[in-house]
């Protein structure tokens, strides 16, 4: 139907006074759930929160503080465990909580492997007596603008290093995550190149800064967080903390990391935490803590420059972040 | 078939509105009972940029449905479900000029003309922007049929600027805006088919065709 004129409009064109009508209480209608949206984002803020859940996770025994730590406030066990990036499981941050669950962590074995005097199988329960236990509390800072600060427990990479002699030659550590997907329904897809894997210069990996992380506040590091065993470099990028690590191997040259496959431009190799440096997706200009309803400026390093600036003196960080 | 009666199609669109307004409503619930999780302006965000896409694609679809169905009376709802894609479009406008960006010109100017999804999803929104304007009787009848059928037709434009917005958003997983990019092509494809399929019946009468409403 060529419409031409409006005397030509059908009758099944023109605005009933219901309608009409709807129209008004429609306006009215989004007009309130704005107001009632800001409502409740406002009543959040104030602090009305629900008890945080139970966890069943075990305690750890004789953990000690650390000089690293950060005063600031940490997020609760229910935002840490309820709200992060776990591919493997699901690309929705709400999910892995749900599918992680049931997700064995025990018998687990930690290959180390590569250019080291001695390469090691160790069961998670040997590693965890590596080193004693810490409390790390570390601002965390996603890639995707959220941020919160996280009570793990861990001890320093370095510690397992020692352990296996790299060789002079090991110029680089190469990590890699259980490949599982009868427990990892994610794994199926093809969203991400698996097993994820990850790597650091041997400088960070040494750094005392960088950790294993293998509890949570006091509690074993759960699931649903990359137990039992997953990396935390704090002046990175999350997705540079690789969860259920399996294998950690010394290599010489710069080794793939699962993010720099999938889009090279957007996730370079270093992904230290830089407010000038802008993601494709977003500027890193400003992050949102979780609980908060202010932006707040993001630090260079997340915070950690005075620790940790030393290990890119004389490199171009604009090309190298 | 005949057209239901006019109380019922009356008693049908108060319903139609409420199920419009039931994903505003699940935040508003989820938003006062602290159920909307760590990140609840993530989580507004997120919905109300589905919701959009969704009540875009079922504006669409209308047209389609009631040519299939032999149901002309569905044209009836048309203008009630794209307005609230636009309620939803400016919800999640707002999202990004208030909660993102806090009203900031130059950071907001940034993200237009560097982030190619931001600029895909605001000139979706803008090309709304008339429609919702221009959608009542009163402007049908002050632009004509015709220019007011012209105009409208946009929303194809705004729906495809709406899908990429989506796809060049995600970091790794395209599944879901490419679901939505292939419910539009299905319902483009349907206007492109019947506008050939009018032309050549109509040939070489100047029967007025062309119906891509």
């Amino acid at each position: 139907m060529l419409i031409k004129k409006p005397s030509d409009i059908p009758s099944s064109e023109i605005t009933s006074k219901s309608t009409f009508l709807s129209r008004r209480q429609f306006i009215a209608g989004a007009a309130l759930t704005g107001a009632a949206v800001a409502s409740g984002l406002y009543m959040r803020r104030s602090g009305w929160h629900l008890e945080e859940t139970a966890s069943a996770g075990a305690k750890i025994a004789g953990i000690v503080k650390s000089q690293y730590s950060t005063t600031e406030k940490p997020n609760s066990f229910q935002d840490i465990t309820n709200y992060n990036n776990y591919y493997e499981f699901s690309t929705d941050k709400y999910e892995p909580a749900k599918l992680a669950g049931n997700f064995r962590m025990r018998p687990w074995t930690v290959s180390i492997e590569g250019l080291v005097q001695k390469p090691k199988k160790l069961d998670i329960d040997t590693i965890l007596k590596l080193a004693p236990q810490e409390e790390r509390i570390y601002r965390h800072r996603c890639v995707e603008g959220w941020s919160m600060v996280i009570p793990w427990v861990g001890f320093p990479l370095s510690a397992l290093i020692k352990q296996v002699e790299p060789l002079g030659k090991a110029k680089f550590v190469a990590f890699e995550t259980v490949y599982a997907p009868d427990q990892m329904p994610n794994q199926h897809s093809s969203v991400l190149p698996w097993p994820y894997v990850e790597g650091l210069r041997m400088d960070e990996a040494m750094h005392p800064l960088t950790i294993l992380a293998t509890g949570l506040y006091d509690e074993v590091l759960p699931s649903v967080d990359g137990g039992p065993l997953r990396l935390v470099v704090p002046w990175k990028y999350g997705y540079k903390n690789i969860k259920a690590i399996v294998k950690i191997k010394f290599v010489e040259s710069m080794p793939p990391t699962t993010w720099s496959i999938q889009w090279p431009q957007a996730y370079p190799f270093y992904s230290n935490v830089s407010p000038i440096e802008d993601h494709a997706l977003r500027s890193q200009t400003y992050e949102r803590r979780i609980g908060e309803f202010q932006k707040r400026p993001t630090l260079l390093l997340n915070g950690y420059a005075d620790q940790v600036a030393g290990l890119y003196s004389g490199m171009d960080l604009h090309r190298n972040f | 078939m005949r057209p239901p009666a006019e109380k019922l199609i009356r008693a049908l669109k108060v319903a139609v509105f409420l199920l419009c307004l039931a994903p505003a409503a699940r935040l508003v619930w989820k938003g006062f009972h602290n159920d909307l999780g760590a990140n609840p302006i993530d989580v507004i965000t997120r919905a109300t940029g589905h919701w959009t896409l969704i009540f875009l694609l079922v504006t669409l679809g209308i047209t389609p449905l009631r040519k299939i169905l032999r149901m002309p009376w569905l044209i009836r709802f048309r203008r009630m479900v794209g307005l609230f894609a636009f309620t939803y479009g400016s919800l999640h406008l707002m999202t990004w000029l208030w909660l993102d960006k806090f009203f900031d010109p130059h950071e907001m100017w940034t993200d237009i003309i560097k982030r190619r999804f931001i600029t895909a999803g605001l000139t979706a929104w803008l090309l709304m922007l008339p429609l919702a304007l221009t959608s009542t009787k009163g402007w049908i009848r002050r632009m004509g049929g015709k220019r007011w059928q012209l105009l409208h037709r946009l929303i194809y434009v705004s729906a495809a600027a709406g899908v990429f917005h989506f796809i060049w958003l995600v970091k790794a997983d395209l599944r879901r805006p490419l679901t939505y990019g292939a419910i539009l092509s299905v319902l483009l494809f349907f206007r492109i088919f019947n506008w050939l399929a009018g032309k050549m019946v109509s040939k070489p009468s100047a029967r007025a065709v062309g119906d891509l409403s």
